[in-house]
C-alpha cells in the first residue's frame, strides 16, 4: 500500500520536473540580465519595446477576429449537424480534425498557390486580403478545439426540445441560435475561444510565410538577435497561455445557471 | 367547421405508416385528450399540428385557415413538453416573457403579462429563479405559463405530467384543467394514462396503431367502447370467449351456457365473438333489473380496502366483479357456489 503510493508520487514528481525544469531554467535566465543579481530588466526592455506592443496588439486583434469567425462557423454547424443531420457527425468531426493531421506549412502553401497575385482571387496581393486569409487560416487551425468543445457543450442540453419550444414561441433560426443555443453553450465556446487565443498568439508558420508582423515572427526574430529578452518573452507568452487556461476553469466554475457542471 | 380541423391526416416515416387517415374536429375552448399506448402516433399527430413535422398528406386548419404548410414559428401554438424544455439560461420571468419579446411587445406590457401569468400558475415569488432552482412540478407550471403568455390559438401538451411523481401529477392535472377553463383555450392533451384522459377531458380520442379508434366523451368511451382495443385499453374489463348462436334474436353461447341479449347483433350465426363487461356492472346474487343470471363458484377474492374484487368461474372462464366493503358482511370464501347477475345492456359484443 505504502509502496504503491510512493511510486505514484515519484511518477508525478518526475513528470513535474520534466515539465517544469526547463521553465524554471528559462525564468532564472531571464532574470539575470544585469550582472550581480536578479532583476526584471529583460522584461522591462521587452515590454517597453514598441515592436513588442505593435506585434502583440496585432496578434490579439487577429485572435479576437479568429474567435468571432470560429464561433460564427462552428456553433451553427455543430448545432444543425446535431439537430438535423446526426448521421453526418462522424464526417464533420473528421473534417474538423484534419488541421491536426495536415501541417500548417502545407495549408499555407496551398493558400499561397491558390490566392497568389496571379490567381483569380489575389488575396495575398493586398493588406486586407492577407489579413482575411490569415484569419480564415487561423479559424481552420482552431477548428479541432472549437468544434469539439462546442459539440460537447451541445450534448449537455436538449437542443431538440429547446429549439421546438423557441419555435412554438415564434422564434426564427437566428434568434434561436443567438438567444437560446449560444448562451447555453457559452462556457464551451469560451474554452474553445481561449485555446484559439493561445494558438493564434504564438503562431509562426502562417505569419512568416504570409509575411506579416505578428507576435510569432517577432518572438523568433528576438530569439535570433538577443540573449536575455527572448527568455523573458517566452515566459510572458507562457503566462498568457496559462492565464487563458485559468480563465477557462474560472468561467466553467462560476457560470450562473449551469446545472450540469456544478 | 370546427375551430381546429384535422382532415385525412397521414404520416409515414419511410415505409412505416405512423398515422393513418386521422380526422378530428375540435371546437373552440374544448379540451381533447389523445389516449393510447406508447408508439401509437399521438406525439406525431401533435407535432404535425404544431408544425414540427410535415404531414405526408391531409390538411390541418385552425380557425378556417389552412396551416398545413406553415412553419411552426408562425402558427401561434403553445406547446408544453414532457421534459419541460425551459431555457436554462433564462430566469422564470424571462422564460415566460420569451414569446412576448419575440413578438416585439413593449417592456411594460411584457412585465404586466408575465406577472399575470405567474399569478395564474401560483408562483408569484419565483420570477427571479433559474429553472434548475425549481422542482419538476414548478418547472412544468412555468412551461405552461410560457406557452400561454403569448395567447396562442391552440395549446398542445405532450405527456406533460409523465415526468412527475404521482401526487403532483394529480394536483397539476387539476390545475391545468382549471387554467384551461379560465382562459377558454382550445387544448390537445396527449397521454398514455387513461385516468388522466378520462378525468380531464371534454372528449377523448383513443388511438391505436396510428388510427383514431374512437372519439367521444369520457363517459361514452368508458361505457360504450367502439372497438375491442378501446374496451381493453380503457378501464378494466372482463373479456369472455363466446359464439353467436342466433344473431337476429340476439342469443350467444358462453361455453354451453346460452345468454339472451334481446337485441339484434352484428355478425353471422356461428361467429366467434368476445363478450365484454365491466367489473362494476356485475353483481353477486340475483338483482332486479339485471336480467342475465349466470351460475358458477368463487375462484379468487382480492381485498383492496373499500372495494373487494371477486373472480367467479363461469362456464370455465373467470368473471371479475367489484363489491363494496361492508364491515358487517365478510366476503364469501373461495369455492362457494354463487350466482352473478348483469343487465343485458351492459354486455357488449365485440368481434373476437
Ligand atoms: N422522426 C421519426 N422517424 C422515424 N420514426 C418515427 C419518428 N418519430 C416517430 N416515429 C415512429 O412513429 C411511431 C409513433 O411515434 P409517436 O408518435 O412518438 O408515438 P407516441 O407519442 O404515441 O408514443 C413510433 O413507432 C415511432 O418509432
Ligand atoms: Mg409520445
Amino acid at each position: 500500500m505504502m509502496g504503491k503510493r510512493l511510486w505514484s508520487w515519484l511518477a508525478v514528481v518526475l513528470g513535474g520536473i520534466y515539465f517544469l525544469l526547463p521553465l524554471v531554467g528559462m525564468f532564472d535566465f531571464s532574470l539575470r540580465m544585469q550582472r550581480g543579481g536578479y532583476s526584471f530588466e529583460a522584461y522591462r526592455i521587452v515590454l517597453a519595446d514598441t515592436q513588442f506592443q505593435q506585434t502583440f496588439g496585432y496578434s490579439v486583434m487577429l485572435a479576437l477576429l479568429t474567435i468571432v469567425l470560429g464561433i460564427l462557423i462552428v456553433v451553427p454547424t455543430a448545432y444543425f449537424v446535431r439537430l438535423r443531420f446526426p448521421g453526418l457527425r462522424p464526417i464533420v468531426e473528421f473534417i474538423t480534425l484534419l488541421p491536426l493531421v495536415i501541417p500548417p506549412i502545407v495549408i499555407v502553401f496551398g493558400y499561397i498557390r491558390i490566392y497568389n497575385t496571379s490567381s483569380i482571387l489575389p488575396l495575398t496581393g493586398s493588406w486586407w486580403g492577407t489579413n482575411i486569409l490569415l484569419v480564415f487560416g487561423y479559424a481552420t487551425l482552431s477548428l479541432p478545439y472549437m468544434y469539439r468543445s462546442v459539440d460537447t457543450g451541445l450534448r449537455t442540453i436538449d437542443i431538440a426540445s429547446l429549439t421546438e419550444a423557441a419555435q412554438s414561441l415564434g422564434s426564427g433560426w437566428a434568434r434561436i441560435l443567438a438567444v437560446v443555443i449560444l448562451p447555453n453553450v457559452f462556457v464551451s465556446v469560451l474554452s474553445g475561444a481561449f485555446l484559439t487565443f493561445a494558438i493564434v498568439i504564438g503562431e509562426y508558420v502562417f505569419a512568416a510565410l504570409l509575411n506579416v508582423n505578428s507576435f510569432g515572427p517577432y518572438m523568433v526574430w528576438m530569439g535570433g538577435n538577443r540573449a536575455y529578452e527572448p527568455s523573458a518573452l517566452a515566459v510572458v507568452a507562457f503566462a498568457i497561455t496559462w492565464v487563458c487556461m485559468g480563465l477557462i476553469q474560472l468561467f466553467t466554475r462560476f457560470s450562473k445557471f449551469s446545472t450540469v457542471r456544478r | 367547421m370546427a375551430f381546429l380541423d384535422i382532415h385525412h391526416l397521414e404520416k409515414s416515416f419511410g415505409a412505416q405508416r405512423v398515422v393513418k387517415d386521422f380526422n378530428l374536429g375540435i371546437e373552440k375552448g374544448e379540451f381533447v385528450s389523445f389516449l393510447g399506448p406508447s408508439g401509437c402516433g399521438k406525439t406525431t399527430v401533435l407535432r404535425m399540428v404544431a408544425g414540427f413535422e410535415m404531414p405526408t398528406s391531409g390538411a390541418i386548419r385552425i380557425d378556417g385557415r389552412d396551416v398545413t404548410g406553415q412553419p411552426a414559428n408562425r402558427r401561434k401554438i403553445g406547446m408544453v413538453f414532457q421534459a419541460y424544455a425551459l431555457f436554462p439560461n433564462l430566469t422564470v420571468e424571462q422564460n415566460i416573457g420569451f414569446g412576448l419579446r419575440v413578438a416585439g411587445e413593449g417592456k411594460a406590457e411584457t412585465r404586466v403579462r408575465v406577472a399575470e401569468m405567474l399569478e395564474l400558475i401560483g408562483l408569484p415569488q419565483l420570477g427571479n429563479r433559474y429553472p434548475f432552482q425549481l422542482s419538476g412540478g414548478q418547472q412544468q407550471r412555468v412551461a405552461l405559463a410560457r406557452a400561454l403568455a403569448v395567447r396562442p390559438q391552440v395549446l398542445l401538451l405532450d405527456e406533460p405530467l409523465s415526468a412527475l411523481d404521482a401526487k403532483i401529477r394529480v394536483s397539476l392535472r387539476e390545475e391545468i384543467r382549471r387554467i384551461q377553463r379560465e382562459l377558454g383555450i382550445t387544448t390537445i392533451f396527449v397521454t398514455h394514462d387513461q385516468e388522466e384522459a378520462l378525468s380531464m377531458s371534454d372528449r377523448v380520442v383513443v388511438m391505436h396503431q396510428g388510427v383514431a379508434d374512437q372519439v367521444g366523451t369520457p363517459f361514452e368511451i368508458y361505457n360504450r367502447p367502439a372497438t375491442r382495443f378501446v374496451a381493453q385499453f380503457v378501464g378494466t374489463l372482463n373479456l369472455l370467449d363466446a359464439n353467436l348462436l342466433d344473431a337476429a334474436a340476439g342469443r350467444i353461447g358462453l361455453g354451453d351456457v346460452p345468454v339472451a341479449l334481446n337485441r339484434t347483433l352484428p355478425g353471422r350465426t356461428g361467429d366467434r365473438v368476445s363478450l365484454a363487461l365491466r367489473p362494476e356492472t356485475v353483481a353477486l346474487g340475483r338483482k332486479e333489473e339485471r336480467n342475465v343470471v349466470l351460475s358458477g363458484h368463487i375462484a379468487e377474492v382480492h381485498f383492496l380496502g373499500s372495494v373487494i374484487r371477486i373472480r367467479v368461474a363461469v362456464a370455465g372462464q373467470l368473471v371479475s366483479l367489484d363489491t363494496f366493503n361492508q364491515p358487517d358482511r365478510p366476503p364469501p370464501s373461495v369455492g362457494t357456489p354463487v350466482e352473478v347477475s348483469v343487465s343485458d345492456r351492459d354486455l357488449l359484443v365485440l368481434a373476437a
